[in-house]
């Protein structure tokens, strides 16, 4: 029984969807209560997963699970944005006839996939997290039926996914074959002289994950899906997938693949860098905001990788904080997004920003705070999380990866400080709507403030990741 | 610990601009009196500072150090005889800039003064860091609201300028990053205090020295990354401007003296010849294209370029008249161009044309303002007895003693900058009043009189009685030196 007691927070979610799923079935317009009581339930997992943090790590299920402090905190971090996402989403949900009971029970599995892919210390494991946590994704991002544009973004989605899911388990059974164990502390072990089936089983297996954090050159799906799904469901694309994915990243490589570290090393720089630099050009030519957060999201996820890529405790824990800040600034983004509707019309192209200092000044206001901040300039946070991954990255000397980021960043502030104009230099145009949720103005304001704050204390933050110590 | 003197001085005026940010936007007056209030108080602060400062003593003094980021960087800042001057000189003209803007803002009143105060804390905030992420922090803060000042409140092709401003000065500073981090990981800190003590392995030096070079180059800016500051100068809003040409560019001389210099003393002097070569560039090419402007504040504007271009030359003589000048150069042009640029605003307020041809005959009319026009004009051009000669003399003195050839090439410049400054005051001031919209211009008011008034005293008074600056950095100047000449030897020594 000790082994349930430590899986709680899972097994709280998969009865709370099923649960919701009855409730759904058989009570008649239950879709507004199931979605306020979905929020309710991404609280209480989050209590029970805070409460079970272990003080040294468990291993569950014949080792093919395991809890610590690592996954304790992603899995938290993912709980709290997902909550976050889901009170922010609300008014755009309703107003966009999305508000069926489906959709939050979608979001609490494809959650609960996540959490089973951070936790997971088997390959089976991990790709039963995966698929579960992908599966809900694609029906969530072709979840506008009548919408053209949301179907198309979900039937991509699925297709060029499946692709790399098929890359991934090829990987998989690469690696099964050559060190003839699916546990990640049993291929370590079998792996230790250096065959050439596991680095391709490597190779594969990074492929079908930088899919998934839509680094360069598996990106090309981003956009697309980016902006045809509806805004609520790209927030989430932008976040969650992205912190599992990271965190199986991390999982893999500083686990049963340490050993081939030489190998490796110059496939996760060679997505960096590229995601990078192709994050930060490709964004200059968007007309609308949601491709262009893709965009700027494929630049950022280069960083979080440069971090990855250094081999150090301090490269981890820096990818952490990156990931926090990142993700604080997105929700952030994607706030002010919710904000501009008119009419129950929502707007998205960056011309719609044109003049809304004059009539949202606050609204503007912290929009400029979380641009200035993607794009890196002191002393808002998102400058230290770039700052804190250089430093990682010059420790081990690696001077062309933080020129090139740096250089990127350059190019990336173009289009950031492009979106700042067009709000403040230009001439304005007609008001928006005022009627905002509390949940929504208080996300913005908080998490504004804490990106332009973060400098006072930075150890409040840092001091979450300094126990993560993974070599 | 005794109070915090240095950082009430930079939070001041952050605390001021919260304030504002409070306060309901119609009420001008009111928005008006806290800002000129608070920089009022921290001007006085600021010389409070400068009295208690014990000038015997080359040590930084007033130094607060925290820990900020655990096992990592600690937040600590002090200052010398050197950083207090800039202090001082930013604390002076932030007051003024926010009495100019009277006549020249005329929408968003509220935003533009938070901006002009976050700009003074960060100003503040650079010349007394004493570690280089500090440092950084402080110095590429100033991008947010320099961008803003320039893109909002700006002219016609604010877009443009704003842009390439931010962008040129990122891409030099994001080089400087690399450099802070990489001394980081090579001597164990970010202190100076402490790198001072250890110095940085000769065979590192080089390549950290052109990291940062690339960053104060193109604040300085010199040739050939100058060419954001004629367009950031011309289509930023008067106080604007003034702040840019008085206390930005200073920012990175200063960055010369107490990093590049300081830090790295085998690498500059291996790269004495190359600043040389560019100095002497930009103070002989900006002079001339300056003598082409027809357009006042793109004229001021290369002719600061120019006077940049000296106090380079100054610095990098390390002689005690040479660094000496330096510092005295920068300070003297931050007051000198900074009432060239309120004059400016002054007449383009009342007209709304900055071109030269424009006007013409202003004497006529408004007598006063071509009276503190004239000290301005001789204060740029270096006349005895304002404080541009002593600045330009002292470095000529310095340079003659590295290299004749060199200081006679600059002295060319002198000449030049005489020439395009007495054209322009002609061009604008004398002859007939043909255009017949000056006709009703009127004569300067009482706040515009005032804030010349000041500015051209202070040039006066200070061009015959330098020692109250002269004698605050001297001792840290010929300190500076020595260490600078002591590291030089030993890095010879082990090499024979």
């Amino acid at each position: 029984m000790i082994n349930l007691f430590y899986i709680s927070t899972e097994i709280f979610l998969s009865l709370a969807i099923l649960i919701l799923l009855l409730i759904g079935v058989f009570k008649n317009k239950s879709e507004l209560f199931i979605y306020n009581f979905t929020c309710i339930i991404l609280l209480v997992g989050l209590a029970i997963n805070i409460n079970l943090n272990p003080q040294f790590p468990i291993d569950l299920f014949n080792n093919s699970y395991k809890i610590d402090y690592f996954t304790t905190l992603i899995k938290s971090v993912i709980l709290i944005s997902a909550f976050l996402v889901m009170l922010c989403s609300l008014n755009y949900v309703k107003q966009n006839d999305i508000l069926k009971i489906e959709y939050p029970i979608l979001i609490l599995s494809s959650i609960l996939g996540m959490l089973v892919m951070v936790s997971s210390n088997d390959l089976i494991v991990f790709y039963v997290g995966l698929e579960l946590q992908s599966l809900a994704l694609y029906v969530l991002a072709a979840f506008k039926r009548d919408n053209i544009l949301s179907s198309e973004s979900g039937l991509k989605y699925f297709i060029l996914s499946a692709l790399s899911s098929g890359l991934l388990l090829y990987g998989c059974s690469l690696i099964y074959g050559f060190s003839s164990s699916t546990n990640f502390d049993l291929i370590y072990q079998n792996s230790e002289s250096i065959e050439y089936g596991i680095i391709f089983g490597i190779v594969f297996i990074l492929v079908g994950l930088a899919f998934k954090i839509t680094a360069v050159p598996f990106h090309m799906w981003a956009p697309d899906v980016y902006d045809g799904s509806p805004t609520s469901v790209t927030v989430i694309f932008a976040i969650l997938p992205k912190i599992a994915a990271l965190t199986v990243f991390i999982n893999f490589l500083y686990g049963p693949f340490f050993e081939m570290f030489d190998q490796w090393q110059a496939v996760i720089i060679f997505l960096s860098i590229g995601s990078m630099v192709f994050g930060a050009v490709a964004a200059i030519g968007q007309k609308k905001l949601k491709r262009l957060i893709a965009y700027s999201s494929i630049s950022h996820m280069g960083f979080a990788l440069a971090g990855l890529s250094v081999g150090t405790n301090e490269g981890i824990q820096n990818s952490i904080i990156y990931l926090i800040i990142y993700l604080i600034m997105n929700i952030a983004f994607f706030c002010c997004l919710f904000m501009l509707k008119r009419e129950n019309q929502y707007f998205d192209k960056v011309e719609d920003l044109s003049g809304l200092s004059k009539n949202h000044p606050l609204l503007s206001l912290s929009l400029m705070i979380i641009l200035f901040s993607l794009a890196g300039i002191p002393p808002l946070a998102g400058f230290f999380a770039k700052f804190y991954i250089f430093t990682a990255v010059i420790e081990q000397s690696m001077y062309f990866l933080a020129i090139v980021g740096l250089l990127s960043t350059v190019i990336a502030a173009f289009y950031y400080i492009r979106l700042i104009k067009v709000m403040y230099f230009d001439e304005q145009k007609e008001k928006y709507d005022l009627n905002h949720s509390i949940g929504l103005k208080m996300i913005l304001v908080i998490s504004s403030i804490i990106i332009l704050i973060y400098f006072i204390n930075p150890n409040l933050i840092n001091n979450f990741v300094l126990d993560i110590t993974l070599i | 610990m005794n109070f915090p003197i240095i950082s009430s001085l930079i939070l001041l005026p952050s605390i001021g601009a919260l304030f504002l940010f409070f306060i309901n936007s119609k009420n001008i007056t009111g928005i008006k009196y806290v800002s000129l209030f608070v920089s009022i108080i921290n001007f006085l602060i600021s010389i409070y500072l400068w009295l208690i400062f014990d000038q015997s003593s080359y040590e930084f003094q007033f130094v607060e150090s925290r820990v900020w980021i655990k096992d990592f960087i600690n937040y600590k800042v002090g200052v010398d005889g050197i950083s207090i001057l800039f202090i001082i000189l930013t604390t002076f003209i932030t007051p003024l800039c926010i009495l100019s803007v009277n006549s020249s803002i005329k929408n968003r009143l509220k935003e533009f003064l938070i901006a002009i105060l976050l700009m003074e804390t960060l100003m503040i905030g650079v010349f007394c860091s004493l570690d280089l992420v500090i440092f950084y922090l402080f110095f590429e803060g100033g991008l947010i609201p320099m961008f803003l000042i320039i893109g909002i409140w700006g002219g016609d092709r604010r877009v443009y300028s704003a842009f390439k401003f931010f962008l040129f000065t990122l891409l030099g500073s994001v080089l400087m990053l690399i450099a802070v981090i990489s001394i980081y990981w090579i001597a164990g800190t970010t202190d100076v205090e402490e790198l001072y003590k250890l110095g940085i392995d000769p065979k590192y030096q080089n390549l950290l020295w052109l990291a940062f070079f690339s960053s104060f180059a193109v604040k300085t800016p010199m040739w050939p990354v100058h060419t954001w500051l004629p367009d950031a100068h011309v289509e930023a809003p008067t106080a604007g401007s003034v702040l840019l040409a008085a206390i930005l560019l200073k920012m990175a001389g200063y960055g010369f003296i107490r990093f590049s210099i300081g830090l790295f003393p085998v690498a500059s002097e291996y790269f004495v010849p190359f600043i040389f070569v560019i100095s002497l560039i930009a103070i002989i090419y900006t002079s001339l294209v300056a003598l082409m402007q027809d357009d006042m504040k793109k004229l001021i504007a290369y002719s600061s370029v120019a006077h940049m271009g000296f106090v380079t030359l100054g610095l990098f003589t390390f002689t005690q008249q040479g660094v000496e000048g330096g510092i005295f150069q920068m300070i003297s042009h931050g007051i000198v161009s900074a009432a060239l640029f309120f004059s400016v605003g002054v007449v383009y307020d009342r007209t709304h044309s900055r071109r030269i041809n424009d006007y013409g005959g202003l004497v006529n009319v408004m007598p006063k303002y071509s009276i503190l026009l004239m000290i301005f004009t001789l204060g740029s051009l270096g006349l005895p007895g304002t404080t541009g000669f002593i600045g330009e003399f002292l470095i000529l003195m310095g340079t003659f003693k590295k290299s004749f050839l060199v200081a006679a090439i600059a002295s060319l410049g002198v000449i030049l900058g005489a020439a395009y400054m007495l054209w322009l005051y002609k061009r604008v001031v004398f002859g007939e009043l043909t255009n017949q919209k000056l006709l009703k211009i009127i004569d300067l008011n009482k706040v515009e009189l005032s804030i010349l008034t000041l500015l051209a005293l202070s040039i006066i008074f200070f061009g015959f009685y330098p020692d109250p600056f002269s004698n605050t950095y001297s001792v840290s100047v010929e300190n500076f030196l020595n260490e600078y000449n002591d590291k030089l030897k030993n890095y010879n020594l082990q090499n024979q």
